[in-house]
């Protein structure tokens, strides 16, 4: 059932100030997330001045430069700092993004770092993301076949066929879009949520896969599949500039065209 | 690690800045739930028709103070834009109109054209 508040424990309090260093001239403020477990405390909102002259362009930059000079507490995932590997997904400003991709000259104001909406904290900007993957792995993100493969090559694909996949294997599976949706927020237990259900449409078209029948099945289901009410947050928040939406729409016209081919 | 159940929830609707495709998301719903109590309305009007003359002048001098008005021509505009999202709903279930870019423009066409079909209702009635 939707909450729309946050639990008692969840709610954030104001937090601590610091100051852009004396000489600087270029400031930059940035509110970010705080909560870790063995404090007891309610999550609450640092603030960080910065010195934008001596800092990268990217809000990754800017947090890398928090931990490394002000305040090494600050938790957060990061790995290849060019939006490939999907690991620093974070809500900048209201919005789902990597922090890598985003420049900070492209917002105006304080800038608002919050980990990914409505899932358990596990510190500061790091969310859980175990049921994420589980349902993930439900989908069965692997191809499947019955017909043994071809003893002197790989299974062959027309360039058609390849192309089908196109803005589907790109996904990262940074979690963006299914944390971006209302409908994940209130009913993650059940609903796939875009992001997987995007990885499930990518094996459903794969010509290789020969599964398709079994994927389907799963998939029709009020809760795993049509809690999708287009919304559109999903396709709106992708930083790979992906289409999940479409990918959920295509999944349901499959099944109306398996039931009435 | 096992999850420890002290882990507080991120924030979501505190923070998310919902983009326009949302936001008449979010109308179309609300806009749902008005309808219903609109219908009331309608009902009311119906049945002051059926009730004879008395009745019928009485609902007409009602409709004319200008609450009634507002809520009269607000209601239009909620079934126009209700009507409208949901056009736009077959259009999606179709497999169309899920295109990046026309997205936001298409969002914005819905309360206009919804304005506009209140606008024809009014000069219709």
């Amino acid at each position: 059932m939707a909450e729309f508040t946050l639990p008692k424990n969840s709610v954030v309090t104001k937090g601590r100030e610091f100051p852009a260093p004396d000489n600087a001239t270029h400031t930059r403020r940035f509110e970010v997330y705080r909560w870790a477990p063995e404090a007891g405390e309610n999550p609450r909102v640092d603030v960080f001045h910065l010195d934008m002259e001596d800092c990268g362009p990217m809000v990754l930059d800017a947090i890398i430069k928090i931990k490394n000079e002000i305040d090494s507490s600050l938790t957060f995932r990061r790995s290849c700092r060019e939006g490939v590997c999907g690991s620093c997904a974070m809500n900048i400003n209201g919005r789902n993004s990597l922090a890598c991709t985003k420049a900070v000259a492209d917002y105006t104001g304080s800038i608002k770092i919050f980990p990914l909406p409505h899932l358990q904290v596990v510190k500061d900007l790091v969310p859980d993301m175990t049921h994420f993957y589980a349902q993930y792995a439900s989908i069965k993100p692997w191809l499947e076949a019955q017909t043994p493969a071809p003893a002197d090559s790989e299974r062959l694909q027309s360039h058609a066929d390849r192309a089908k996949l196109d803005g589907l294997y790109d996904c990262v599976l940074c979690a963006c879009c299914s944390t971006s949706c209302p409908s994940y927020w209130w009913n993650s237990e059940r609903y796939l949520g875009p992001a997987v259900l995007l990885q499930a449409y990518r094996w459903l078209v794969d010509s290789r896969d020969e599964n398709s029948g079994e994927r389907l099945d799963d998939l029709e289901d009020p809760f795993k599949l049509y809690r999708c009410h287009t919304i559109m947050n999903c396709t709106d928040t992708c930083p790979k500039d992906l289409n999940p939406a479409k990918a959920i729409a295509e999944i349901k016209k499959l099944l109306v065209q398996r039931q009435h081919g | 690690m096992p999850p420890s159940s002290n882990r507080p929830l991120s924030p979501h609707l505190q923070i998310y800045r919902l983009p326009l495709t949302g936001l008449v998301s979010i109308t179309h719903r609300v806009t749902g739930v008005l309808l219903v109590f609109g219908l009331a309305l309608l009902i009311w009007q119906l049945i002051a028709v059926s009730a004879g003359e008395q009745p019928y002048l009485a609902m007409q001098a009602w409709l004319a103070l200008w609450p009634l008005q507002l809520i009269y021509w607000g209601f239009v505009y909620a079934l126009m834009f209700h009507l409208c999202h949901g056009v736009r709903h077959l259009v999606w279930d179709a497999g169309f109109g899920f295109e990046r870019d026309h997205l936001n423009r298409l969002a914005l066409a819905e309360p206009v054209c919804a304005l506009l079909l209140t606008i024809i209702a009014f000069f219709a009635l």
